[in-house]
């Protein structure tokens, strides 16, 4: 009863005041919606699932202690997402040794397997072969599974944004909001990001479309 | 971004792309960001070129794809000391 989960999140003006107040049923239908998502991101940052969950257990005891103090200025969302980004850049430092997110120069860059898709100048010498239909089933849950793999293999402000746009469906506003970054610097990372991806299911279907 | 050649006629003014520069605009056309010529110099293009066309449906596809993670869960127990850390802040 009182569960939200499976259904829309009521808005902030409801959220805020009904966490201020201890109700539990909130409480666990945000854990229950965002908490997901949330673990993805984290998993941008640092190494290990362990990892991942202890930083979606800090933000959300941040939450519990912060909530009083919330002063509307972002979406209740927008600023959980914030506090685990923030969580994450510190732990995956510590951890992993990356460099923090300022540092990190392969914003607008390519890697190796991702420029493959640049068209060359005269147009297509040879345009994208057809996927298969998305009605073979079993086609689509190795999709799921190498889309994992790819998003680990994409550098890490790219892997960060595609991750919250296209898997957890924020809007630029929000992406741009929770890293503080550009909506430009966003666009080009998400759009290497999904070109990188593409890039890589296409040569999947391609393998996979081999005669036995 | 690129800045484009825009054409010198007034009347019917749409951005003419190669195939190459128009692939490096989709995520701006998708996002409803190109400005009306641009947008319509899109359109011209895709209505005429295949590779292009099969390019923006796997585009398409891929973030469809994207949005369809494999399940993830909170696990139980995490999940258990979360809430009691909610319950207990009310009675501090």
């Amino acid at each position: 009863m009182g569960s939200f989960a499976g259904g829309e999140l009521p808005s902030d003006d409801v959220i805020v005041p009904a966490l201020r107040a201890g109700d539990e049923a909130m409480f666990a239908a945000l854990l229950d919606t965002w908490s997901r998502g949330m673990l993805r991101v984290a998993r941008s940052y640092v190494p290990t699932d362990h990892s991942a969950e202890e930083v979606v257990q800090d933000t959300w005891l941040a939450v519990i202690g912060g909530i009083d103090d919330f002063e509307g200025r972002s979406s209740v969302k927008t600023w959980i997402f914030r506090i685990l980004v923030n969580t994450a850049k510190k732990r995956g430092v510590r951890e992993r040794r990356t460099l923090p997110w300022s540092a990190v120069k392969d914003d607008g860059g390519t890697i190796a397997g991702q420029s493959l898709d640049l068209v060359p100048p005269g147009g297509w010498q040879d345009p994208p072969a057809a996927w298969p239909t998305p009605e073979k089933e079993v086609l689509a849950s190795e999709v799921r599974g190498l889309i994992g793999e790819v998003l680990a293999r994409l550098p890490p402000r790219q892997r960060i944004v595609i991750t919250l746009r296209d898997v957890e469906g924020c809007t630029s506003d929000e992406v741009c909001e929770i890293l503080k970054i550009s909506a430009a610097n966003q666009r080009v990372l998400l759009h290497r990001a999904r070109v990188a991806v593409r890039g890589w299911l296409a040569d999947y279907f391609e393998f996979a479309r081999q005669p036995d | 971004m690129k800045r484009f050649i825009q054409q010198t006629r007034a009347v019917n003014v749409v951005k003419r792309f190669t195939c190459g520069e128009l692939v490096e605009l989709l995520t701006a056309y998708l996002d409803d960001a190109l400005d009306p010529p641009e947008r319509e110099g899109v359109h011209a293009h895709l209505a005429g070129c295949e590779g292009c066309s099969r390019y923006l449906e796997q585009f398409r596809a891929t973030i469809v794809a994207l949005g369809d993670p494999p399940p993830e869960k909170l696990p139980a127990d995490l999940r258990k000391r979360l809430m009691s850390a909610f319950r207990e802040r009310r009675r501090s």
